[in-house]
């Protein structure tokens, strides 16, 4: 029977590629958001997995809000990719330091 | 029964090589499509788990607006994705030393937790929490006693609208525009110029404002 180690082992599995992804794709932001899709992917497996083998809708409801953001978080920052474009003609990430911060 | 557990490894294993796939391939173009991939495949572990509602929800939300925006800017955007590369094998040992710790201690976490925390009743998964349908499940919870964070995701998705609009919009000079409030306001003053013409002389154009 599929327990809810499976699903969380999952859910770990998909986390760790999307850090990975951040780790070996630092200048190309695209991956980059990318990966943070797959993160929250993770999270929601996550939620959803405990909501299931809990009997308890709120992680439902929680991970709704998750994929809310997470929509959100995307066109946000593809917004931000495309100024940040068309300001510099590429985009390089990390030499992003226009800012000075 | 073993169906079930068949579904589930197909399906686990074609999130997984599609995450890989998505962080891994050479074309932005082909991460998008293997990342459309891995959100098809999760939405059927969520169906796998009786939450039918974030399936399709997954697959509305992520395949139908948010994978077609990423495909949307990588076909736009002109930019030497092979540049972009570079650095890749150089981190590559040390991501993947990292994520190969963070899989291992999550994966203790997660059996630890399954086993000893309060999903150690072992009850069989069931996402409707006796309501009819999952759906009916959530709406009658989210209606409730989540109707102020309801309202503020939907706050929160204005404020992204408003803010990716204002990011993006840019007017270009040269470009001419309907100006509706010049239009109205013009009268038979503005609207007429009297010139007083010379016999013989050339009129110069000075209407044009």
């Amino acid at each position: 029977m599929i327990g809810l180690t499976h699903y969380l082992a999952v859910a770990a599995i998909l986390f760790t590629i999307g850090v990975f992804g951040i780790f070996v794709n630092r200048k190309n932001i695209i991956v980059i958001l990318m990966s943070i899709e797959l993160i929250l992917l993770a999270v929601n497996i996550n939620l959803v997995a405990f909501s299931a083998y809990l009997h308890d809708v709120t992680g439902q409801i929680f991970a709704l809000f998750v994929l809310t953001v997470a929509a959100a978080e995307a066109a946000v920052g593809l917004a931000v990719l495309v100024t940040f474009f068309r300001n510099r003609g590429d985009i390089a990430v990390d030499d992003a330091s226009v800012m000075k911060g | 029964m073993a169906l079930q557990a068949i579904a589930f490894y197909l399906l686990a294993a074609v999130t997984v090589i599609g995450a890989l796939a998505v962080v891994s391939a050479r074309n932005p173009v082909h991460s998008v499509l293997f990342l459309i991939t891995a959100f098809f495949s999760a939405a059927g572990l969520f169906v796998l788990l009786g939450a039918e509602f974030l399936a399709m929800l997954l697959i509305v939300v992520y395949v139908g607006a948010v994978a077609v925006l990423f495909l949307f800017v990588v076909m736009m955007l002109d930019v030497d994705f092979a540049g972009l590369r570079q650095g890749f094998a150089q981190y590559l040992p040390i991501g993947g030393f990292v994520a190969f710790v963070l899989t291992v201690e999550m994966v203790f976490v997660a059996s630890a937790v399954a086993a000893q925390g309060a999903a150690a009743k072992n009850l069989a998964p069931d996402a409707s929490v006796g309501a009819a349908t999952n759906t009916q499940a959530i709406g009658q919870v989210l209606y409730t006693d989540y109707v102020y964070f309801f309202q503020a995701a939907g706050l929160v998705l204005l404020v992204a609208m408003v803010g990716a609009i204002v990011l993006t919009l840019r007017h270009k000079s040269g470009v001419k525009r309907q100006n509706i409030s010049a239009q109205v306001a013009r009268n038979p003053k503005t609207g007429m110029h009297m010139v007083q013409i010379k016999p013989g002389a050339v009129v110069e154009k000075e209407l044009s404002q």
